[in-house]
């Protein structure tokens, strides 16, 4: 749909390392029994991963899905494709107690992209880098709000956050980011 | 600034990633109770210099509410464990006993 | 005088010279200096004028400990008051302002307090502005307003950025001497996790000045190779300029990184606030020279012995040509034999101690140098300049044996260890008699979450200040294996206690022994204090202000402390130490700030209209931390004739608000019904699919907390809207019952208020503007008040609501956030006919209030139950629990006396001013007119062309037609009349169309 936009228009900024407004992304919300048949079904017809682990995220190219709670995964497929998805997944987990929420609107995505990248991170939550695993989604804080990001290439990470704050999340990370404010921490 | 494990998702949070909730282990008292014990469920609170048991919510994590036995005068953390407790596990009162022979239990 | 020496200096490079400015006047140094070192090389001792008495005060130390070289630094948006020039390392350019004084720093009037001095004791304050209590205002405020503070406050917006980092490590050492070095080594080589921070930018500590020799190295070669291997490490962060400001819970330490404060301007972070958790910190943080209390100590040229050996050395600055040593201990020598080996003259060592007899002594009388054993000092002389020393039997009352000319004093009063960040979280010390210091004790040490010591103290930090010492108990707390690097050097005999010199002094050289001399507190304060009845050391420290001054009293709070427990009578470890607070030394407020200014300040949540509506007059509100739209102004419009305009349009045709700030929440499962029916106090579960419901939700304390129409989307599913500010709590509160009391139930939620924007469309035209976007059926007969349905308008996927807040016909249409602006202009655009505009947030609340509609945080402020607004028609009474029925129940809720809503009118069209209270007969315990209810919103109505207020009034509703008197100050009052709230379409017809 031609009239819908991301919160800043996939603006971007270059500084120690490039961060840019990722463009929207389909988001889904699940909640129910992550162990059961039914979800593991599911979250197959919908991205074609297996369930994540806890703080675990599962990718395959477009598609993934993240751990966010002990009963709730986010599930990840390109903007266009989350109406449909949604409905793979009621389908899927039918009788069972579940809630689907599409979220794809109420969220903005960012790509921290550089050797550095994670300094511009190390800066803005209160999270250890080095006991990060691979393939690990981390919620957290990022300044004064809520955000969750994971390693997305060897030199790049994708964080989230609340639609609403995205100005804010994307001032944060320029301001993070600026040529000179490298940690140098090796 | 308190370091605490969420018992869900096993990150060591930062205080600043959590939200406090106060004591936990309350019993709820609606329509039907006594004056006594609305007022102990709604006001009364214990203060204790030592072991107490609050609750927190991993609020910028997993969201969930979990529980955790902590020294008030040092701090000390004894162990977290799910909001889904009734009372403090077994191993964990034996653990805080061990470590303060002196408190007088969960009561 | 002082001057710059034509050799060495470490620290220099005397090929980079650089030049700044002191009072307007230039002053050359060089690369490496720090600002203390290059004035002092240009034979610039006094700085600056003490906070009381204005005295003239040169520079005491080298470092961190320093209480009089503060200088206002930089100009404009870069000024910066109270800077210390032996922590600022000197930049070209530099731009120095000494404080204090007027109108110059030679000559300055405050001084004429010097001589008032005896005028000006201890609590001088406290005494005098007492009485009468009028003049407080007009002249003792004034007066101790001008007097108080140091420095300039910088005027305008800081130039510079600040940031965070966080980082997190198995092990933090703060130091960087060869404490720090030798247990970063050990560690490094475990293979732990290490920072190694030290407050400088260069490594090496004392030991390096005072020449030990390390594994058969000099101190300088073995500091330098240790660095090289520690360089190598990946395991091993290494930062300078970095100072560890404070210690707290579970080995959060706080380390203050100056980052650019000697490159100014150069577009990187001034200064970065490290937010480093530890898991275990080693404090290698050094000892700090004291002072000792001879009479004319403050005068400018009395400096620490350590410090005069920096400057020697580190920087080739002599402080004079002729210096006298005063001291207790052998350290101090050290100092003669810097001087000496620089060809400078040391007239005579001044030892306190019957006996000097250790090697130290011994080679600086082999130099050819007096040592006047059992000594000291009774008396400095000059003024604005050391001139000369008298001295004294130490044992006696002070009188004078001989004068001894000098520019400088070099004085030594022992040493105490650097215990800040050991007692930060709770470790506790030990009175050592031997060493005449508090040092950590071990068995006392701040514990960490699991209970265990969390801080361990090394090396002179510890009390350990030999350098062999030193290595030793670094290597071994660090868990080093093998041998910990040897260190030699020459040995010392005891230092002897000495708290005042000499030790009979009577009142008058009592009053000329400086404590603290930033604060001007001297001996006879603290004794005056005593013998005023303080006892506790805190008491007395913020009486005297001994150790309040921006220096935190480094040098001189233990000799205050030992003059106290002297005038008490009782011993030192009894009195004990003031309390240790972070910062260690002051951090910025840039610093604590962080990146958190300007843009960044606070998050700032938009809506996915708020651009359009920037861009077309939007007067914001904050409501949360959400910008909403107060009001749209057009040009040349002020705010009430927007706002009324606004209305207007809503009531004459149709306008438009953006409602995606109202809170939006899933709740899903088999049990929602049963769950939502204990949430509000309504019955949820009977609730039809296809409608929608009014709600009310309470807490336990029965309060009233937030409002909203609830939606059944199905079977299993609600929706509820929450007020704008009360999405996150309701979604809170919510998950809260779930996971912690009612677990066994079976209901999901999902906070989902940022997935849709919503519009609401409201007044007699709203119909046809949303049929001419076209795509679904909102007849009254398809979709009637109260129900809602989804589908397609102007192709935006859309949920259409049909409530009101505003009594018109209104529909409030929610279509995902993405595609929020193009649904908002495409109504823009298909209202052009209705000329259709955009309402703000006080048209919703004014025409809301019309309706009589009541508003949370105006009919409510946490003490209001539904009760007391009439809303017992929400409160099912065929249910037996919902949160807060219970203590709805309580003797004071069911109170028939509770003030209770009603509409008020004033009688002459007036409106009521927010918050007045409707006044009952008589006046209550305090004197204070008795109450009987207050307005809790009040408004111009334009529909109307009058005043209307909500009020809660005692027996309110009973009363109707009743006149009561709000007295609105100035003597007058605005009487109205008690009548139905609903003040606009009582029947309902203009929203049932």
């Amino acid at each position: 749909m031609s009239k819908a936009v991301s919160a800043l228009g996939g603006v971007s900024h270059k500084g120690f390392v490039d961060v840019a407004e990722a463009g929207q992304r389909g988001m889904i919300t699940v909640r129910g029994d992550l162990g059961s048949a039914a979800m593991k079904k599911a979250v197959k017809a919908a991205v074609g991963t297996a369930v994540p682990a806890p703080r675990r995220i599962e990718l395959a190219g477009e598609k993934g899905a993240a751990w966010m709670s002990p009963d709730e995964l986010l599930i990840l497929v390109p903007y266009a494709e989350a109406v449909a998805t949604v409905e793979v997944l009621e389908r899927a987990l039918g009788k069972e107690h579940h809630l689907v929420a599409d979220v794809s609107d109420a969220r903005a995505v960012f790509r921290i992209k550089g050797a550095k990248a994670r300094e511009v991170l190390m800066k803005l939550c209160p999270v250890d880098f080095e006991t990060l695993a691979e393939g690990e989604i981390r919620r957290t804080r990022a300044a004064q709000v809520a955000a969750a990001f994971w390693k997305s290439a060897p030199e790049e990470y994708t964080l989230v956050s609340f639609r609403s704050v995205a100005g804010y999340v994307m001032a944060l990370l320029e301001v993070s980011a600026r040529a000179g404010s490298e940690l140098n921490l090796g | 600034m308190l370091t605490l494990e969420c018992p869900y998702c096993g990150v060591k949070a930062d205080e600043t990633e959590l939200a406090p909730g106060g004591e936990a282990h309350l019993k709820r008292h609606g329509p039907g109770s006594t004056d006594e014990e609305f007022d102990g469920y709604l006001f009364a609170r214990k203060n204790p210099k030592g072991v107490h048991f609050e609750r927190w919510r991993h609020a910028y994590g997993c969201g969930k509410w979990f529980l955790a036995a902590r020294c008030t005068a040092t701090l000390e953390v004894f162990g977290t464990y799910p909001a889904q407790s009734t009372k403090p596990p077994v191993d964990l009162q034996a653990r805080i006993k061990l470590k303060r022979p002196g408190w007088e239990g969960y009561k | 005088m002082s001057t710059r020496l034509q050799n060495g200096g470490r620290l220099i490079d005397r090929a980079k010279p650089l030049s700044f400015t002191f009072n307007g006047k230039p002053v050359q140094g060089y690369e490496g200096d720090t600002l203390a070192s290059a004035l002092l090389g240009q034979n610039r001792m006094m700085v600056g004028r003490s906070f009381k008495y204005h005295r003239p005060r040169g520079l005491v130390a080298s470092g961190a400990e320093e209480p009089n070289g503060l200088v206002g630094l930089g100009e404009g948006a870069r000024f910066e008051p109270n800077q210390r020039l032996t922590t600022t390392e000197l930049f070209g350019g530099a731009v120095t302002q000494s404080q204090n004084h007027w109108p110059s720093l030679e000559f300055d009037v405050g001084a004429i307090n010097d001589r008032l001095a005896r005028f000006l004791p201890a609590g001088f304050y406290y005494k005098t502005f007492m009485y009468p209590r009028a003049a407080w205002k007009h002249v003792f405020e004034p007066i101790i307003r001008r007097s108080a503070g140091l420095g300039k406050v910088p005027q305008g917006r800081d130039a510079d950025r600040y940031e965070y980092a966080y980082a997190f490590a198995d092990l933090v050492i703060v130091g960087g001497g060869i404490a720090g070095l030798c247990a970063a080594l050990a560690a490094g080589r475990q293979g732990k996790r290490v920072w190694l921070i030290e407050q400088t930018a260069h490594w090496g500590g004392r030991a390096v000045v005072d020449g030990a020799e390390i594994d058969g190295k000099d101190a300088e070669t073995w500091v330098r190779e240790t660095l090289q291997a520690l360089e190598g490490m990946e395991n091993v962060t290494l930062r300078t300029r970095t100072m560890a400001s404070g210690l707290y819970d579970h080995g959060y330490l706080l380390a203050y990184e100056r980052v650019a404060d000697h490159t100014p301007g150069d577009g990187r972070p001034r200064h970065r606030l490290w937010r480093l958790r530890a898991g275990q910190v080693v404090t290698a943080t050094g000892a700090i020279e004291r002072t000792l209390s001879f009479a004319g100590n403050d005068i400018p040229g009395v400096m620490l012995a350590s410090a005069v050996r920096d400057y020697v050395v580190n920087w080739a600055v002599s402080p004079g040509d002729r210096t006298v040593i005063v001291t207790n201990n052998d350290d101090a020598y050290r100092t003669a034999l810097a001087l000496l080996d620089a060809g400078l003259i040391v007239p005579a060592v001044i030892d306190a101690r019957p006996e000097a007899r250790g090697e130290l002594p011994g080679a600086v009388r082999a130099r050819g140098v007096r040592v006047l054993e059992g000594h000291g000092v009774a008396r400095v002389k000059g003024g604005k300049r050391v001139t000369g020393v008298s001295t004294c039997i130490q044992a006696g009352e002070g009188a004078e044996l001989e004068t001894i000319a000098c520019d400088a004093v070099a004085m030594s009063g022992g040493w105490s260890p650097v215990v800040h960040l050991w007692s930060h979280c709770g470790g506790k010390l030990i009175w050592d008699e031997g060493g005449a210091m508090f040092r950590p004790d071990p068995s006392r040490p701040a514990t960490g979450a699991d209970g265990a010591a969390m801080v361990t103290a090394i090396g002179a930090a510890n009390g350990v200040l030999d350098a062999a010492g030193v290595l030793a108990d670094a290597h071994k707390a660090a868990g080093g294996k093998g041998k910990a690097p040897q260190a030699t050097a020459k040995p010392e005999t005891p230092v002897l206690p000495v708290w005042i010199m000499p030790q009979g002094a009577g009142p008058a050289l009592r009053a000329k022994m400086w404590l603290d001399p930033q604060n001007d507190v001297k001996v006879s304060d603290v004794q005056l204090a005593a013998r005023e009845g303080y006892e506790s050391v805190e008491h007395t420290k913020r009486y005297t202000t001994l150790g309040m001054a921006t220096d935190q009293g480094k040098i001189s709070n233990i000799n205050g402390l030992a003059v106290l427990s002297d005038a008490l009578h009782r011993p030192i470890p009894e009195t004990g130490t003031t309390t240790f607070r972070p910062p260690y030394t002051p951090i910025s407020l840039g610093a604590i700030a962080g990146e958190a200014r300007g843009e960044v300040f606070q998050p700032l949540r938009k809506t996915p209209m708020h651009d359009w509506h920037a861009a077309n007059g939007a007067h914001w509100e904050p409501v949360g931390l959400w910008r909403r739209v107060y009001c749209y102004r057009r040009p040349g419009e002020g705010t009430h004739d927007a706002v009324n305009r606004e209305i207007r349009q809503v009531r004459n045709s149709v306008g438009l608000l953006d409602a995606s700030t109202l809170g939006k929440i899933l709740v899903s499962g088999p049990d929602a019904g049963r769950f939502l029916d204990m949430l509000y106090t309504n019955m949820m579960s009977t609730l039809k699919i296809g409608k929608c419901r009014y709600g009310l939700m309470c807490s336990e304390n029965g309060f009233l907390s937030d409002d909203g129409v609830v939606v059944r989307l199905n079977e299993d599913t609600w929706l509820c809207h929450t007020t704008t500010g009360g999405a996150e709590r309701i979604h809170g509160w919510m998950e809260d019952w779930l996971q912690c009391e009612w677990w066994d139930w079976k209901v999901y939620t999902a906070n989902v208020t940022e997935q849709y924007a919503q519009v609401a469309i409201a007044g007699p035209n709203a119909r046809k503007l949303l049929e001419k976007l076209g795509g679904m059926d909102l007849s009254k007969e398809t979709l009637a008040f109260m129900e809602w349905r989804e589908g397609t308008l102007g192709g935006c996927r859309a949920r259409v609501h049909r409530i009101s807040f505003s009594g018109e016909l209104s529909f409030e249409v929610a279509v995902p956030a993405s595609e929020g602006r193009a649904f908002w202009e495409a109504l823009m655009a298909a209202g052009e006919e209705f000329a259709v505009a955009p309402y703000g947030t006080e048209a919703m609340h004014i025409m809301r209030a019309e309706k009589g509609f009541i508003m949370i945080g105006d009919e409510t402020d946490g003490t209001v139950i539904p009760q007391d607004l009439n809303l017992e028609w929400a409160i099912s009474r065929k249910k037996d629990d919902y949160l807060g029925k219970r203590a709805q129940q309580r003797s004071y809720m069911a109170s028939p006396d509770r003030w209770k809503l009603v509409g008020l009118e004033t009688l002459d069209g007036s409106v009521i001013p927010d918050g007045a209270y409707v006044v009952a007969d008589g006046v209550n315990a305090n004197g204070q007119r008795n109450v009987q209810g207050r307005v809790t919103s009040t408004y111009y109505s334009p529909t109307l062309n009058k005043g209307i207020a909500m009020g809660l009034v005692k027996h309110g509703p009973d009363r109707m037609g009743e006149v009561v008197e709000f007295p609105v100050g100035d003597g007058k009052v605005v009487k109205a009349r008690i009548v139905d709230q609903v003040f606009y379409d009582k029947q309902g017809e203009k929203q049932n169309v």
